[in-house]
């Protein structure tokens, strides 16, 4: 072969192997069939957002439809194919109150509001560091890591800001405790867990109360530290649970309720589990934890529920055929408000697609189906 | 291609000169050639036409190279070999590893080409068994050679002034005075100054699958501006049986860090502040059959990383990093055909931050190998074996139990025909990476009781060289090279607990195949006028099989395209040089899972140069003009950091 032969085959085939840049295309919804068709009752479907790495854009958004057992992955960009970027980075709740969809989108500093139907985009509001929505009265509530930055700049408290639902306005602000997440309204007092995560190991450890006729804190109340889920019963019971510090001090939950006669919610008892996140269904509320064990470099993973009621433990696994071994790391949690069917997300190494699981109320797995990345928030649609 | 002759194996006897001699041939030889492992050099004019502005972009023309480009002047590059992780890679500067035992990875954006004469890149270890213990240690190396004086007769100094400007207000002047002290001793002082906004225009354009454009968008880059300098002394000296240097580095630098361009973020708060400064000396000396080669460097590395974004967590840690290393290699020549060597290297690394709950941990390795080398008329051969050991101590704890890992490595290289034009030949090595700083100790991330991740690589390769001055083909190099690499206890970030946490797992197993094939020819068509083709082209299959559950199981690793390759065509005629590189990535997956959502498209970048040297009486002048991305590609080498479009340099060289 002469090197003449060589140089040309040599273009040949480095042309032959490689290929080259199409047009980038929007990114196309997947859809799947799971069957699990449903057409009596309130619930349309619902809707799952994978929050997605953190510096990947890859915060999407799923859809279960139970009039046409068809799960669709993905959809955002192609429904809005002209927003720049696409829905954002690192989802971190989503929320339906009346005909809107609220995706709170962490990284990227914003609330997504859609259409909660067609899943088209209405609007957005720019909210810096926002993590969970929560609605009372016409209003949507998010929380926000970062306040206004007054007296620290170093340590910023947290705040909770106050949108318009109509005119996805910011009506008001308050300063709360530092880096609050989720938030709960009863009896016209707002709650709030405070968790304080920025100031490791200094974490914050109270719930503040906010007085919703004229926006204000009113009251901080210890409880423990590094808080993060904050649910309330039917009773109007409040449950807390604290992360722990990870190291010396474990994951807890914690009840709080108002004492007879007294307007004031009260640290009453505290469960002494792990609890990562719960749902509530009827008197029963579903919980997992997840734990990671230094000693054997594993994590260690319960599935429990607890009876609201009598604040006992009534069931060490709600999984009853053994799914949860396939489960590496469950992430989010929600309970069918109609049929009992209970959801846990698995989100695996974090950077790869997650899997959602749907379990009959007897802890049997119905179906289970790839997500998005990093599963994690379930909300309901109502017809 | 001037120069043959390799102080290699085949050429023990020339080796023996005079180490003068051997670093002036090793500088001027454009292809080091007859080497047992594949070596790929970039040297002289040729990395000078390159349109490089550091060292990690002049590396993108080597095969079997993936540069990791966060974009920008000032934004980090790393390098990865053969698939088997950027911590696998050394890299040497002038003749000693450059460290960072915090997280293991050098930046080569931080290394200009200003100074630098050679480049060469080395799968599997140097093929020479006089070196640092440490040098048999990668899994691949990176040498890069800093410009060495050279008098001619009469002369007693060189000084040469340098101006770059262009796109990204880029201000890039240096200048370099050599010396020549006395007939034994010279000197030479290199400095230079990097000033950048870093801005610069990219674009992200998305069309439906009907065709219709969805969003096409035009920002600027923020935050990746830059302001450094660098200052480089280095004196050498002959004895009457060795030779000597030494050489004092500071680079400082003040830099933004752009970040990942996401939805409603184009501007992000962060910043770094490095301030990197070694000492390093080099003694050499021949006593009959025994050759000694020492080390010594201490190096201090400090980093502030603020970030001031008023969305996020306030940050502001200051690391320092301490270095100290001394090394001892010594050969002894058997006989004609046989050579033994024997080397010990001491490093003590120390990290400190100012983080809550830091254990400011201190390492010493020791490093001691063995090796031998067979020289015969047709047929040469190497093995080494390298012991290392390692003692960790941490602040207020129990330190990890104390590690120690041997690895051999054997190459051997024939020359089956009589003419010496084609070889054959093939090495197996084993290596390893420590654990960093970070993945053992970084707050609640890290994990004290990782092992170190090893690499097995297997290697067979062919080369086909020609050269004849006379001819119209002046000279032609034809290389190929088959491998297989497997990488063991990978360390791989696993998730921990609750929330969104991580930790350090010894869990990834990682398959790797690829071949690589370069070619060179030059032609010399008419008087004065020279024609340059090299061509690169690297096919790997880097596969994750860790676990048959994964949902990634037998998937491409991230960010390592299937196809890859570049190509440079230069002409030379009378002082004009025309160069026009071309470098291809082929189809990547910014993620573990090959799937659509995690694919990236192939990108590949024209690059076009024009230079003139012109002689005014004793001065020599030169121009250089750049043109990069000349078709103005958008693309992101990293998801979510774009590359620039089109832009232009200048250069400008004075030379007395």
């Amino acid at each position: 072969m002469t090197t003449k032969q060589f140089i040309l085959y040599f273009f040949t085939l480095l042309i032959g192997a490689t290929s080259c840049r199409e047009d980038e295309l929007v990114v196309p919804t997947e859809y799947e069939i799971l069957g699990d068709e449903r057409r009596d009752g309130d619930i349309r479907g619902f809707y799952l957002v994978n929050e997605g790495n953190m510096g990947s854009n890859k915060c999407t958004l799923d859809y279960y439809d139970y009039y046409t057992g068809l799960y669709s992955r993905n959809f955002y960009a192609e429904k809005n194919p002209n927003v720049i970027k696409e829905l954002g980075d690192v989802g971190n709740d989503i929320g339906i109150y009346g005909s809107k969809l609220y995706v709170v989108v962490n990284c990227s500093h914003k609330v997504e509001v859609l259409d909660a139907h067609s899943g088209i985009r209405l609007g957005q509001v720019d909210i810096p560091n926002c993590r969970y929505v929560r609605f009372h009265r016409g209003k949507a509530y998010v929380s926000s890591y970062v306040g206004p930055v007054l007296i620290d700049p170093d340590a910023p408290k947290g705040a909770v800001y106050e949108v318009d639902t109509l005119s996805l306005a910011v009506t008001r602000k308050v300063s709360v405790g530092y880096q609050p997440e989720e938030m709960e309204i009863v009896d016209d007092y707002m709650y709030v867990a405070n968790s304080g995560g920025y100031r490791a190991p200094e974490y914050d450890n109270t719930v503040s109360i906010i007085q919703m006729i004229d926006f204000k804190q009113v009251r901080q109340i210890p409880v423990g530290i590094n808080l993060h889920r904050l649910k309330k019963d039917k009773y109007n019971k409040l449950w807390v649970t604290s992360r722990g510090d990870y190291q010396m001090r474990p994951s807890r939950l914690y009840v709080m309720q108002k004492k007879p006669g007294f307007n004031q919610m009260e640290v009453t008892d505290t469960i002494p589990v792990a609890c990562s996140d719960m749902a509530i269904h009827g008197d029963k509320m579903y919980y997992y934890a997840t734990e990671w064990n230094n000693y054997t470099a594993s994590n260690s993973i319960s599935y429990g529920v607890i009876d609201v009621r009598t604040k006992e433990i009534i069931s060490e696994n709600f999984i009853t055929d053994g799914t949860e071994k396939e489960i590496s790391i469950p992430y989010g949690i929600a309970v069918h408000p109609e049929t009992g069917d209970i959801f846990v997300t698995d989100a695996k190494n974090y950077v790869s697609s997650g899997t959602l699981y749907c379990f009959s109320p007897e802890g049997r797995k119905k179906w289970s189906v790839r997500t998005g990345d990093i599963p994690a928030h379930i909300t309901f649609l109502k017809k | 291609m001037l120069f043959c002759i390799i102080p290699g194996l085949s050429n023990a006897k020339e080796q023996k000169d005079s180490t003068y001699l051997l670093e002036e041939v090793l500088v001027t030889a454009q292809q080091p050639n007859r080497d047992i492992i594949p070596v790929q050099t970039l040297s002289g004019d040729e990395l000078n036409r390159l349109n490089s502005n550091s060292v990690a972009d002049a590396l993108r023309y080597f095969s079997g190279v993936q540069v990791k480009d966060y974009g920008g002047v000032g934004g980090i590059k790393t390098v990865n070999i053969r698939s088997m992780g950027t911590n696998h890679t050394g890299v040497v500067y002038d003749g000693v590893e450059l460290g960072n035992a915090q997280n293991g990875q050098i930046d080569l954006g931080q290394f200009s080409l200003d100074n630098i004469e050679a480049l060469s890149l080395y799968n599997g270890q140097k093929s020479e068994i006089l070196q640092p213990a440490k040098d048999f240690g990668s899994a691949g190396t990176i040498y890069m050679k800093t410009r060495k004086p050279k008098f001619n007769e009469g002369e007693t100094y060189h000084a040469r002034a340098t101006l770059r400007t262009g796109s990204f207000d880029l201000l890039n002047p240096s200048a370099l005075v050599e010396l020549k002290l006395s007939e034994r001793v010279s000197a030479s002082l290199s400095a230079e100054w990097i000033n950048s906004s870093g801005k610069y225009k990219f674009r992200y354009r998305r069309v439906n699958p009907a065709g219709e454009l969805a969003y096409d968008t035009t920002a600027v880059r923020e935050n990746g501006d830059i302001n450094a300098t660098r200052l480089e002394l280095n004196t050498q000296g002959a004895l009457p049986s060795g030779s000597w240097t030494f050489k004092v580095y500071n680079y400082n630098s003040e830099r933004g860090v752009p970040g990942a361009i996401v939805n409603n973020v184009w501007r992000r708060g962060e910043r770094i502040w490095d301030t990197n400064s070694f000492v390093q000396g080099r003694y050499t000396g021949f006593f009959g059959k025994f050759t000694t080669l020492n080390n010594i460097k201490y190096a201090f590395y400090r980093t502030h990383y603020v970030n001031n974004d008023d969305k996020q967590i306030k940050v502001d840690n200051l690391y320092k990093q301490k270095e100290a290393y001394i090394s001892s290699a010594n050969e002894f020549e058997i006989n004609k055909y046989w050579r033994l060597s024997g080397s010990y290297d001491f490093l003590w690394n120390s990290l400190d931050a100012d983080v809550y709950g830091f254990v400011k941990p201190d390492r010493i390795s020791q490093f001691l190998s063995v090796a031998t080398a067979l020289s015969l008329e047709r047929f040469s051969a190497q093995a080494s074996i390298l012991g290392t050991f390692i003692h960790d101590n941490i602040k207020g704890q129990q330190a990890p139990a104390d590690k120690h890992v041997f690895s051999p490595a054997v190459f051997m290289n024939g020359y089956p025909l009589k003419n010496r034009d084609f070889s054959i030949r093939l090495f197996y090595k084993q290596s390893f990476r420590m654990p960093t700083f970070n993945d053992l100790y970084y707050a609640d991330m890290g994990n004290s009781s990782l092992s170190p991740e090893r690499v097995t690589q297997y290697n067979l390769g062919i080369l086909y060289d020609h050269n004849s001055a006379t001819s119209f083909i002046t000279s032609v190099r034809l290389s190929s090279d088959i491998y297989y690499n497997k990488v063991k206890d990978k360390i791989v970030a696993y998730p921990k607990g609750q929330q969104f946490r991580w930790t350090m797992l010894n869990l990834g197993l990682v398959d790797i195949r690829g071949v690589d094939v370069t070619g060179l020819i030059t032609v010399n068509p008419a008087k004065e006028l020279y024609l340059t083709v090299r061509a690169q082209y690297t096919f790997q299959r880097a596969i994750d099989v860790t676990n048959p559950a994964d949902n990634y199981y037998k998937d491409q690793i991230p960010y390592i395209p299937r196809h890859s390759g570049s190509a440079i065509a230069n002409a030379q005629w009378k002082g004009w040089s025309l160069n026009y590189s071309w470098i291809y990535v082929g189809e990547r997956y910014n993620q573990q899972e090959n799937i659509r959502y995690n694919y990236t498209q192939p990108w590949y970048t024209s690059d076009l140069s024009l230079s003139k040297d012109f002689r005014l009486g004793k001065v020599n002048l030169r121009g250089l003009i750049e043109v990069n991305n000349l078709l103005s590609q958008d693309y992101d080498v990293i998801l979510n950091y774009p590359m620039p479009k089109r832009n232009y340099r200048f250069t400008i060289t004075v030379e007395i």
